[in-house]
């Protein structure tokens, strides 16, 4: 047939784009991806020099942040990547929190921790603990995902919250495990060949994880399940009109996020020996929010900018004020007024991934 | 005088057909027992005063809303209860009036998403598509014959209105459809635009049928092998271009005094 061929002429009203070519096509910003390289260096040698300074405490302190961060990784690729704005992730939080403390606490009284239909002992070992925090959180997921997407927007934002607030109220009310006191785990999980005990050990578990789970994220956002995930977030329609259903993808999307955002459940639930019930409150699935806001949107590396300014803020101005919130609340308003890429985009530029 | 009114024609092997296709909102009924077949080859266009049910119409053929009562059958198979997404996996490609794009994406990464579309594959998990030869060859391929080879890289947002319309087309080529539903292609075109699209589309005339709503009489009577006319929501006349340029009841109710 006729080859076509020659281009169509604007229209004259029509114009330029006033629009630059973000980056072009499929490569990345190397500003972003020096930047994203500098905070995983400096999130590495931070513990390391306290350590090496005499303070551990800022080891855990280094933990805390990778284990947020890991937790906005999660909601990231539901919320930043896909485009669904869930109030919610507390429940996979502390869904998975609460499977490490109760696998734990089974391990330490020796008793199954189910008895039927089969006999499911505890463990006091990370690694099983972890598989079983996101295994239980990505079925929590595809429940409250199959529900939460037949909606969007501000309707979609209040189902996710209302799922975790009634998962948030069930633990209250669960004496089994502690009710509104939660559960202390007694012996903090083992890894093979490491003493969790040791700070630094512990950290290094921690940023092990998270690295993980950001190249996890990069992979993903890269095949064609990662194109088909932004699409969804764009332009739905657009996903349609080519033969994709978006809501098959964005629900993958969503068990994704909630599984990774569980597996920093566990973690905490480990840092800290203990887990409550305000894992899985809304101010949880606030805070999840503000990481990935306060770092960036679809930012790689967003979350773990942002998990580091809060708990920075949360230790350099909680240590003069209990109203450290109103600073912070300062900063995230400024962000969300003139830097919409938040600190990753302040520092790499407006573009987004492509 | 008389007009061979002709709503519902026996046709060979239509590869797109709608039968009896109704939808109301409220008192107000959209499309009113519409029937309306597409034949392999041919450019079928459908015009009609603002107001005549022609997007209502589009929508439902593609799957935005669904009909009161009536059928549309695609290839032989029935597609009234499928999903957008259900339909364009079978083989309906269309163009949106307001081009619809990822506009963060590249013009290719859009094209690649339609060959995605096609080859059926979205749950991925591991390959990168920025090496995926599967993906890039047949979309740097479609870019190419809709001239847009050296565009490739910029982002869609970034195109001129022109450009988005052709990149639309693409995607929709790209699809490998059975049938190409145009939404008013030439809408916001200029006059050199709207020439350039009509040789591209005319070009395209045997490599899948069309059927086109349009609002530019020019390019509709330059491309069209049949048109029917829509007015309050029904079929009013269908017929070769010459017909229609004669009927004294098209004239009426739609051409006016430019017929």
């Amino acid at each position: 047939m006729a080859e076509p061929g020659n281009a169509i002429p604007d229209s004259p009203r029509s114009g330029g784009s006033p629009l630059p070519p973000l980056g072009g096509g499929l490569g990345r910003g190397s500003v972003e991806s020096w930047l994203n390289a500098a905070l995983a260096v400096l999130l590495l040698a931070a513990p390391l020099a306290a350590i090496g300074l005499g303070e551990p405490y800022y080891a855990n302190l280094a933990s805390r942040v990778a284990i947020l961060a890991l937790a906005g990784v999660g909601l990231n690729l539901a919320l930043g990547y896909g485009g669904m704005i869930s109030f919610g992730h507390a429940a996979f939080f502390g869904i998975g929190g609460y499977v490490a403390g109760i696998l734990a606490q089974g391990a330490f009284n020796a008793a199954p921790v189910i008895s039927w239909p089969v006999e499911v002992m505890g463990s006091d070992s990370m690694v099983p603990i972890w598989l079983a925090a996101m295994a239980v959180s990505g079925v929590a997921a595809v429940a409250i995902g199959a529900i939460s997407l037949r909606t969007s927007g501000v309707y979609f934002i209040m189902i996710t919250l209302a799922f975790a607030q009634m998962i948030y109220y069930f633990a209250i009310s669960w004496p089994a495990y502690g009710g509104e006191d939660g559960l202390s785990i007694t012996v903090r999980n083992g890894f093979p060949g490491l003493d969790t005990y040791d700070p630094l050990s512990f950290f290094l578990i921690c940023y092990g994880v998270l690295m993980l789970a950001l190249a996890l994220s990069w992979r993903i956002m890269g095949t064609r399940f990662g194109a088909a995930l932004m699409c969804a977030r764009m332009n739905p329609e657009r996903l349609a009109t080519v033969g994709i259903e978006p809501t098959p993808v964005k629900l993958a999307a969503f068990v994704i996020s909630a599984m990774i955002t569980g597996l920093a459940g566990a973690l905490f639930a480990d840092l800290n020996g203990f887990v409550s019930p305000s894992m899985l409150s809304w101010h949880t699935s606030g805070q999840i929010m503000i990481f990935v806001i306060l770092g960036g949107v679809g930012r790689l590396f967003g979350p773990v900018a942002g998990a580091a300014l809060y708990v920075l803020m949360e230790h350099v101005l909680g240590g003069l004020t209990v109203h450290w919130q109103l600073p912070l609340g300062l900063i995230l308003l400024g962000v969300v007024l003139f830097a919409r890429g938040g600190l990753v985009g302040m520092v790499a530029g407006g573009a987004r991934h492509d | 005088m008389t007009e061979p009114v002709l709503p519902n024609p026996v046709l060979p092997n239509p590869v797109l057909e709608v039968r009896g296709l109704t939808k109301s909102f409220g008192a107000l009924k959209a499309t009113d027992e519409v029937s309306l077949a597409l034949i392999p080859g041919e450019i079928h266009a459908l015009i009609g005063p603002n107001g005549a049910g022609k997007s209502t119409l589009v929508a439902q053929i593609a799957g935005q809303l669904t009909q009161d009562t009536g059928e549309i059958w695609l290839g032989g198979r029935e597609i009234s209860g499928l999903s957008v997404a259900g339909r364009a996996r079978l083989g309906l490609g269309r163009t949106f009036q307001v081009s619809s794009l990822a506009l963060e994406f590249s013009a290719l990464r859009n094209v690649m998403l339609a060959v995605q579309g096609r080859l059926g594959s979205s749950f991925g998990f591991v390959a990168p598509v920025r090496r995926d030869a599967r993906l890039l060859d047949p979309a740097r391929a479609v870019l190419d014959r809709f001239g847009l080879a050296e565009r490739a890289e910029v982002t869609a947002a970034a195109l001129s209105h022109g450009e988005r319309r052709q990149l639309e087309l693409a995607m929709a080529f790209a699809l490998e459809p059975k049938v190409l539903l145009l939404d008013e292609p030439m809408a916001g075109m200029g006059a050199g635009g709207t020439r350039a699209l009509t040789k591209v589309l005319g070009a395209m005339r045997d490599t899948v049928p069309m059927l086109l709503i349009e609002h530019d009489m020019d390019a509709v009577f330059a491309l069209a092998d049949r048109i029917s006319v829509l007015a309050e929501g029904r079929v009013i006349f269908s017929g070769p271009p010459d017909a229609v340029r004669a009927s004294a009841i098209v004239r009426e109710v739609y051409l006016g005094g430019e017929g």
